[in-house]
């Protein structure tokens, strides 16, 4: 089971920073969610982002875990060599992160 | 309760014209707000005004005029847009001609100005906010502080039916409609923060109906290609429905306006804009209906003290080559490929201040670290320099692998480009004076 499969992302960005915002898709596996996505193991999964910090946030209101990855972007958009400079891909490259069946 | 309706014509400057006229032809709108200011877009177009006086405001402005003004002044629909870009008073001007061309007489518009702050920060120092350095390392060509609301809402109360801005915070393009009707006052933090949050939501248009979320199988979205744009009902609470117009593509379900609610928020806590801090923590979505969205609860806080400027400023070139490899070891000639431009650049001896190395298909955009073998790929080198001719010569090393690299490269693309690039800073909000200026079609 993926993570896909849990939940919905969107991502976006503010200067050198990149900002994922994962959704759980059935409010009652909220808990869930909030258990698997530590902010160590969405590092370890975007192997080679290698983020100077990594904020965390949880939004139980939007059944929502908001991370904040610091100097990832390359300098941000406007000066990146960077393909996606925006990083708008690394959501979706979260989603396929391997997860329990539970 | 009294409430207004707000809609959303465009989410970025190239965005679809076609939803707009939508919106104010069957979307029974008072108001409708464009948002098409990129950061980066207004020091470009600060560029375009030095060459010619009358440039610098977004090129598309005519066009989206001549699409939605005829039926928005008939149905006395007002438009705020921030397509004014690094030259409102032009923008306005333009606007004037497309109503006179049109037939349109009688139109009030306005241009509010004051953003451009440049003359006042030169020589002045201020730490970067958004990565490492000062602006004393920069040589800037635009400065624009991100005004708020309430002069924009100073327009209305003036008059003012077409209004175009420079640099304002984007949610204060639809919150001045609120503060206009409802007569919202500079403290009141609560409004101010809901007003705030349902610009928010409104600011990408298609983003919150639909736009941006499909996923084939996990998220289907009917109608992309006749997407429609959102509409906000917002009460004198500051509480609001979001819709769109009946029989136009998309949906909006709770799930794309939790994803459109959280887009580009940081600390969700405080979400800073020049009138208010919005506290996203406190935010309630609520499915009331088909494509029916109630949104509720935000609180706020006072306004910082301090305005958020975007610096312009010239940052070299970037050169960048492209050649494709398919068929079976397609990746290990893209990465031969690859090498062999490192060592040709390092015997070059380029000044090259930084260079980039992609196996498109590989790790362009992949930071996970696994990559099943490709079917085909795009081997990528793009390198930043203060030189013309030598970021050029990057194209060149890549093109020269034509004959001199690989088995079986092909379609070579090559690119040159200046940069203009954008950091920030903030300054207090006292060194800026916003001012409005009218005219009539």
């Amino acid at each position: 089971m993926q993570l896909r499969d849990l939940a919905h992302a969107r991502t976006g960005d503010k200067g050198d920073t990149s900002q994922i915002c994962v959704f759980v898709r059935d409010a009652a596996q909220f808990a869930r969610l909030e258990r698997l996505l530590s902010a160590e193991r969405v590092a370890a999964h975007l192997a080679t982002l290698r983020p100077l910090r990594i904020e965390r946030f949880v939004l139980p209101n939007l059944g929502a875990v908001n991370f904040v990855l610091h100097g990832v972007l390359s300098g941000g958009v406007t000066r990146s060599l960077a393909l996606d400079a925006h990083g708008k891909t690394l959501g979706a490259q979260l989603l396929d992160m391997e997860i329990d069946d539970a | 309760m009294r409430s207004i309706r707000i809609g959303a014509g465009a989410g970025f400057a190239g965005d679809r014209i076609e939803p707009a006229v939508e919106l104010v032809e069957r979307g029974e709108l008072d108001y409708l707000c464009f948002e098409c200011l990129a950061e980066r877009t207004i020091a470009l177009a600060q560029l375009a005004r030095r060459h010619d006086p009358s440039a610098g405001y977004d090129p598309r402005l005519a066009r989206r005029m001549r699409a939605v003004l005829g039926p928005a002044m008939a149905r006395g629909v007002r438009i705020v847009s921030n397509m004014g870009a690094a030259n409102p008073l032009a923008a306005m001007n333009a606007a004037l001609d497309v109503a006179r061309e049109m037939g349109l007489g009688g139109i009030r518009m306005a241009a509010v100005l004051g953003d451009d702050v440049l003359t006042s920060i030169v020589g002045e120092d201020h730490p970067l906010i958004d990565r490492e350095g000062s602006l004393a390392d920069l040589q800037p060509i635009s400065a624009n502080a991100y005004l708020g609301a309430f002069p924009i809402a100073r327009a209305l109360a003036e008059g003012a039916q077409v209004i175009f801005t420079g640099r304002v915070c984007d949610p204060a393009l639809f919150l001045a409609p609120m503060i206009h009707a409802f007569g919202w006052a500079e403290d009141d933090w609560t409004r101010l923060a809901r007003g705030t949050v349902v610009g928010h939501l409104l600011e990408c248009a298609g983003q919150l109906t639909g736009g941006y979320f499909a996923d084939p199988g996990y998220n289907d979205v009917p109608g992309l290609a006749r997407l429609g744009f959102p509409l906000a009902e917002v009460g004198e609470d500051g509480n609001a429905v979001l819709t769109k117009v009946a029989g136009t593509g998309g949906q909006l379900t709770l799930a794309n306006a939790r994803e459109q609610a959280m887009y580009e928020i940081l600390d969700p806590a405080r979400y800073l804009q020049a009138d208010v801090v919005a506290d996203f923590t406190t935010l309630q979505l609520a499915q009331a209906g088909p494509d029916r969205i109630a949104v509720s609860g935000v609180t706020g806080h006072p306004r910082p003290e301090t305005l958020k400027v975007s610096v312009g400023y010239e940052d070299g070139f970037v050169g960048e080559g492209q050649i494709a490899y398919a068929g079976p070891g397609a990746a290990a000639r893209g990465q031969l490929a690859l090498d062999i431009v490192a060592e040709r650049l390092a015997l070059l001896g380029l000044p090259l201040d930084e260079v980039r190395y992609d196996l498109i298909g590989v790790n362009s955009a992949n930071v996970t670290g696994r990559a099943p073998d490709p079917a085909e790929v795009r081997a990528r080198v793009a390198a930043r320099c203060a030189d013309r001719a030598i970021a050029a010569e990057i194209g060149a090393e890549v093109e020269a692998l034509y004959l001199n690299g690989p088995s079986g490269g092909g379609g070579v693309t090559t690119t040159l480009r200046e940069v203009v690039a954008v950091a920030s800073i903030l300054i207090g909000r006292e060194t800026v004076t916003p001012s409005i200026v009218h005219g009539v079609s």
